[in-house]
């Protein structure tokens, strides 16, 4: 059987939304009600984002988010256990779990893929997890439990990586829009940008494309989706639960506010 | 046992390159070029004339009178605290300075905790007329003032890091965050021997001038190239992998790596990595860090700025894994009386980072025969403020110290 990520994609080729938030933020219990949230407003994937104490990748407003999250008490096990009926609520939607290694590894790589795997996850977004080690240690255990990794690529990377990158996954490929982390505008201009981003396009690959980093409005989506099936919006949905009372309503007025 | 990286950066299970892949260009270009770069009879031609007429090395080989009479045993002290910036920190500096230049970068970033890396680094940048930025958390820039002028006047622009804990650990993810920011005209040049490989070999290469001479100098000095202990504080752990390179591979050398211990090792307040840490990753590698049982990541803590990260690089996670090293924990307390020590026993202040080495002396056992080396890894201007600020207790310790 097709993994739900391949299967939305099948269904839609372009336009598509995938929206990221921080488990556990604004409030320690929100992950539910906004995983609902998004997927009823019309996110077509949804990533989730773990916490981390140090997220390299990451711009301050994904940053500030997670050291929320884990003030309110946010971890795997928690996190876990609040996912472990989603599957009932939100049936299609592919979901992605996003964070860093160390505290999958702390959790430990086997018993983690198993619980995100029965929780109902379909991809796991791990930027600082190196290609050759999730060659030799990872992909049999990802595999396993029917876990699609997602990988990141950049201006700057080589087209035999990006290959490399296309063969080992079915889920997509993620185009970082250019250097920089989440949320922070890019300092490439758009010339440069709009060649890569057809540079990749024109490569034929397998594997569908989403445009992340400096993503955030109905304009800058709009834009992305020319060039890729869709884009990935992180850093501006959290802005916009920055002190909103009701999330959940705060995360639908921001996802119309991009579809429409 | 090997103690070099394998060709993908391992000492044993620890090392490799866990990075964005927003960093695997540089990282890459780095690895594919080191090498070849540093076997370049020009740059080293060019290295070691800087590291003679510059930097001013050899450092002396010190053979420390009072102190040795002190702990009953034969110390001498390699004054890494004589080189230009005052710590052993330039040797790195000038060494990747000529590296990125080979590789064409245009711009300079860095890190710094105690400031002695970002001076280091502010200085071969003024030296080769080359942009520098310099992530410090807002902590150490008020801890360690007189440093930050210094890369001021210099000409580096000091961005106060003012995420997380505010130190070390934050400054490097800033520095990080640069770097992916700036993947193309940018050279991260690394302060210890942490982060993704080839960092750890490249920096522990380019501090093996210290053991080098050590052996030269020991040979001339006591009949054997070979000393009985070689003693150096581990934050990342940059002197201690100088101190250690070309003992590694010998026996009988006993290495002593000393870690800050803060306010005592079960305090809550420690940067012990090598008690209190895990295997995990940190800044690109894996080694050995302290982290909460969740593997986040948690704030170590030491009175010496230089100290206080919660990793050490992998060559020492796998030397205290292994054994071949012995890891002692000093605490803050210690670290004060040592400072006043050494001052009122051979007239020199050291660096408080220092310190914790020195006073791992008395946890030695050496006999009165045998030869320990200090890497007298920095001296203790930059710590003037905290010297201050202790005075009355510094002042007991040392007339203390110098009546027994």
């Amino acid at each position: 059987m097709q993994n739900r990520i391949a299967q939305t994609f099948a269904k839609k080729q372009n336009r598509l939304l995938n929206i990221y938030f921080t488990a556990g933020y604004p409030t320690l219990d929100a992950t539910v009600p906004l995983l609902e949230t998004l997927a009823a407003s019309g996110a077509d994937l949804i990533e989730i984002g773990m916490p981390f104490s140090d997220p390299l990748a990451d711009g301050p407003v994904i940053q500030q988010s997670s050291t929320v999250a884990l003030q309110n008490g946010m971890n795997l096990y928690v996190l876990f256990e609040q996912l472990k009926d989603i599957r009932q609520r939100v049936p299609e939607t592919p979901i992605l779990l996003m964070g860093y290694l160390n505290p999958v590894l702390q959790f430990g790589i086997e018993k983690f893929c198993e619980q995100a795997a029965a929780a109902g996850a379909d991809g796991l977004i791990l930027p600082d997890m190196p290609l050759v080690e999730y060659e030799e240690e990872y992909k049999e255990i990802f595999q396993r439990y029917g876990l699609q990794p997602v990988f990141l690529i950049t201006p700057q990377t080589a087209p035999e990586r990006i290959r490399r990158m296309d063969a080992l996954t079915d889920s997509f490929l993620y185009l970082v829009s250019g250097p920089g982390t989440t949320g922070g505008g890019t300092t490439q201009d758009s010339g440069t940008q709009e060649a890569y981003f057809k540079r990749v396009a024109e490569m034929g690959l397998r594997n569908p494309r989403l445009i992340g980093f400096g993503i955030g409005d109905k304009k800058s989506f709009d834009r992305a989706c020319e060039y890729a099936n869709g884009a990935i919006i992180g850093s501006a949905l959290i802005r916009s639960l920055e002190g909103a009372t009701d999330a959940p309503a705060a995360a639908k007025a921001f996802v119309s506010s991009v579809l429409n | 046992m090997s103690y070099q990286p394998n060709d993908r950066g391992y000492y044993g299970q620890f090392g490799g390159a866990f990075i964005p892949e927003m960093l695997y260009p540089n990282v890459e270009e780095l690895r594919e070029q080191y090498l070849t770069i540093m076997a370049d009879p020009e740059f080293q031609r060019e290295f070691q004339s800087l590291l003679r007429d510059y930097v001013g090395r050899p450092t002396p080989l010190f053979y420390a009178k009072r102190l040795s009479e002190k702990y009953n045993t034969k110390v001498y002290l390699k004054r890494e605290d004589l080189c230009h910036t005052g710590a052993h920190k330039i040797n790195n500096t000038v060494g990747q300075i000529l590296l990125a230049r080979r590789l064409g970068k245009k711009r300079i970033i860095a890190e710094t905790g105690a400031g002695q890396h970002g001076v280091a680094t502010a200085t071969v940048c003024a030296l080769m007329g080359m942009e520098c930025i310099v992530y410090m958390g807002k902590i150490d820039t008020e801890r360690q003032r007189p440093n930050v002028e210094r890369m001021r006047l210099l000409g580096a622009e000091v961005r106060p890091v003012t995420s997380g804990s505010q130190t070390l650990k934050d400054a490097t993810n800033e520095a990080i965050r640069d770097w992916i920011s700036n993947p193309v005209d940018t050279h991260y040049i690394i302060g210890s021997v942490v982060g993704p490989h080839p960092y750890p070999d490249l920096v522990a290469r380019l501090q093996s001038v210290i053991s080098e001479e050590m052996r030269k100098q020991l040979l001339e000095k006591t009949g054997s190239e070979l000393p009985n202990y070689v003693v150096a504080c581990v934050g990342g752990g940059s002197n201690a992998a100088g101190a250690f390179y070309h003992f590694l591979d010998e026996p009988s050398v006993q290495l002593v790596a000393v870690e800050a211990a803060g306010h005592g090792i079960d305090s809550g307040h420690s940067a012990a990595t090598s008690v209190l840490g895990k295997p995990g990753i940190i800044h690109g590698s894996r080694t050995l860090l302290m982290q909460d049982e969740h593997g986040q990541i948690t704030e170590p803590y030491s009175l010496s700025a230089g100290l206080d990260y919660p990793g050490v690089g992998p060559l020492h996670a796998h030397l205290a894994v292994s054994g071949r090293a012995r890891f002692i924990s000093i605490d803050d307390e210690a670290a004060l009386y040592a400072v006043a020590e050494l001052s009122r026993l051979e007239g020199i202040i050291p660096a408080l980072e220092t310190a914790h080495a020195l006073a791992a002396l008395a946890q030695l056992g050496a006999g009165p025969d045998d030869v320990v080396v200090v890497n007298l890894s920095g001296r203790g201007d930059k710590d003037l403020e905290t010297y201050l600020k202790y005075a009355e207790k510094l002042n007991s310790y040392a007339s203390n110290s110098a009546s027994n």
